[in-house]
């Protein structure tokens, strides 16, 4: 038999009644066949602001030079960097849980991974404009890559983890790319079949000519499968590359063993708070309750609690080790981080990453959208202060005092920062209109096992324990999308 | 005879289409494909399609994406222009890694995708080869070739009895669009 019955203790992954296959095609393409409604232009009106902004600070930067930036001669990375960092890192969580959910065989992830996958690469593009804008000569970045040039050829340096860090994040982008698009091939071709006229000829050129053969879905799945076992450990390289940036340089605070790790946790926890942020709303106004349950949301914030205090440990690590190490170097950088002119800035990284999402522990808190919500936005809020506090506060106070310095963001700095969240956000909204948002596919595929309606079957059957169809029904009571009146009458 | 060319059985339940695919083997009559929304899984060792050696071809290209990697480094860093940094060795293979590593992954994921939609003829732009365009919403559906097996009642038959909720006689082999 193709579909078997999952144990009944096992909390449904899609809701509502009367579901089909068609239902879950027609729920899912709603925002793509019609019109969007006014939520979704004033978000995209906001976004398109903000990415305008984003066009303006940086031609600004390219036409006078990053000169225009708060950069002074002791701090010369600051926002560019810390901005370039949070974005790779909420980028991260869209890999994570296409790929290394899928190898551990979590299902849950069927329904929220198109949508991460799509942070994942506009989130790597925000980061990437940070690398070319922040060149000073952004017309010249061919020079980071081994091309043959008439400078004798001088090649790149490849024991540079800058180098490494070009390779890093263009596999990485590439890669994710063609696993997102791989996996949008059989949505595109439901749309393509739906659609009428141009829209029609659009989505047959966009779907390759899918056709849903038995052939093309084994290899389909075959494909997927190593696509997530390689990007698995390439998705924990780009970070850990990331930190070695910081890593094997001699700068006190940033020389230390610790960070490949520690940011990898980081990058998780940033990026599964920012997918709770996009899809708390998207779930909202796309009205898809049905699939992205509060098991899902539940599942992200114990995923948030687990990497938040991954983050914490390391954060005090760090700080023992510093002491441990005996070097006064080190000792001044972490004392200066927690207690120096720039305590206000470790102190909210403190409180945003490691106390508040232990709140998640309580249920309550874990099961309520509001709060939910506002922890993710907390959350990022705090990540971003943790690769502020790594750049700045280790550089802000070098060996020679007479150089110490505070660094203050130029209008260009804010500007390219907050533009970098429109262009976000524009990008996400675009992809909202013109491609299914959920896996129809791979949701298709629950139907049958994990669906409340599939599980409900059983229950009417009776060909379940009682004792274990109680415990199910009780599970039901958080669920936002089945009304508390239905789960009672079913009890009874 | 007709101008049958294929006979497609819709079916609205993944389960209900694994029992007709059964009941036309019993019966001895051959398969031409299967179309479907979604994955089916089982459904290869039932029509007896062999294990996909995509694996290989992935492992293959990422091999050469090892090679190269090392290859290139070595030529650059080591051969034409080596540099003396702190009298360090110039094949300081540990530094060589992460970038072997990125090239591996960029290799492999590049080649076996390219090598899938080769062998699939999955390309941009190319004219779709649907036979029903339900099959990718909500409809399972059997194709079966009517020249190879001239006798239609008898296979509505078989569908009928294993649950398909629609058949259809196509006299041309795909929809066409347009």
């Amino acid at each position: 038999m193709s579909s078997h019955h999952e144990s009944i203790l096992r909390e449904p992954l899609v809701t509502g009644e009367n579901i089909t296959y068609s239902k879950v095609t027609e729920d899912i393409l709603v925002p793509v066949e019609n019109k969007p409604n006014k939520a979704w232009w004033i978000g995209f009106i906001v976004s398109a602001i903000g990415a305008g902004l984003w066009v303006f600070s940086v031609s600004w930067t390219f036409w006078f030079g990053i000169g225009e930036w708060g950069l002074n001669k002791t701090v010369g990375w600051a926002w560019d960097i810390t901005g370039f960092v949070w974005w790779v890192g909420i980028g991260h969580a869209g890999t994570l849980i296409s790929a290394v959910l899928l190898l551990f065989r979590q299902n849950w992830r069927n329904s929220i991974n198109r949508s991460a996958e799509a942070m994942t690469i506009f989130a790597v593009i925000c980061a990437a404009t940070y690398i070319i804008s922040h060149m000073g000569r952004p017309w010249l970045f061919t020079w980071a890559l081994p091309l043959p040039n008439q400078f004798g050829s001088l090649w790149v340096n490849f024991n540079s983890p800058l180098v490494w860090d070009v390779f890093a994040i263009s596999t990485y982008f590439s890669v994710s790319l063609v696993f997102w698009y791989t996996g949008l091939l059989p949505d595109i071709a439901t749309i393509r079949d739906r659609a009428m006229g141009t829209r029609r000829r659009v989505y047959s050129i966009l779907s390759f000519g899918w056709n849903g053969s038995v052939k093309t879905w084994q290899r389909f799945e075959l494909v997927s499968l190593i696509l997530a076992g390689v990007s698995t450990p390439l998705v924990l390289s780009v970070h850990t590359i990331v930190s070695m940036d910081f890593a094997t340089s001699l700068v006190p605070g940033w020389h230390t063993t610790i960070f490949p790790p520690y940011f990898v946790a980081g990058a998780i926890f940033s990026g599964f708070a920012m997918v709770q942020t996009l899809l708390l709303i998207t779930r909202k106004v796309m009205n898809f309750e049905n699939y992205i349950t509060m098991f899902h949301i539940e599942s992200m914030n114990k995923i948030i609690i687990l990497t938040g205090s991954i983050v914490g440990v390391a954060y005090l690590t760090e700080l023992f080790i510093a002491w441990y190490s005996g070097v006064e170097y080190e000792q001044y950088a972490f004392l200066n981080r927690v207690s120096g002119p720039y305590w206000w800035a470790y102190w909210i990284m403190m409180t945003c990453n490691v106390i508040s999402p232990q709140l998640f522990w309580f249920k309550k808190i874990r099961t309520s959208i509001a709060l939910s919500w506002i922890l993710s936005i907390v959350v990022n809020i705090g990540m971003w202060f943790e690769r502020f506090v790594i750049i700045v506060t280790s550089l802000h106070r070098d060996y020679l005092p007479s150089s110490w310095v505070m660094f203050y963001p130029s209008w260009v700095d804010v500007g390219v920062f907050i533009g970098s969240i429109g262009v976000f956000f524009t990008l996400f909204l675009l992809f909202l209109r013109v491609l299914p948002a959920i896996a129809m596919a791979e949701v298709k595929l629950l139907l049958k096992s994990s669906s409340d309606q599939a599980k409900k079957k059983l229950i009417a059957e009776q060909v379940v324990d009682s004792g274990e169809a109680e415990y199910y029904l009780e599970s039901l009571e958080k669920y936002d999308s089945i009304s508390p009146k239905v789960a009672e009458f079913q009890k009874v | 005879m007709s101008n049958i060319k294929y006979i497609l059985g819709h079916f609205e339940d993944p389960d209900d289409l694994m029992h007709g695919i059964d009941k036309l083997q019993e019966n001895s009559v051959s398969i031409y494909d299967v179309y479907t929304p979604m994955p089916i899984h089982g459904i290869e060792d039932k029509l007896g399609i062999k294990r996909s050696r995509l694996g290989k071809v992935a492992f293959g290209f990422g091999l050469t994406g090892t090679i190269t990697a090392i290859s290139m480094i070595t030529y650059m860093l080591v051969i034409d222009w080596p540099m003396n940094i702190g009298g360090k060795p110039h094949f300081a293979l540990p530094d060589f890694i992460p970038i072997m590593f990125e090239l591996t992954v960029l290799f492999a994921a590049f080649g076996m995708v390219g090598t899938y939609f080769f062998v699939n003829h999955l390309a941009p732009g190319r004219a779709p080869r649907v036979m029903d365009l339900r099959a990718t919403n909500d409809r399972f559906v059997i194709a079966i070739d009517a020249r190879a097996n001239p006798y239609p009642d008898k296979i509505d038959n078989i569908l009928k009895e294993a649950g398909a909720v629609e058949i259809k006689h196509n006299e041309r082999k795909y929809v066409s669009y347009e």
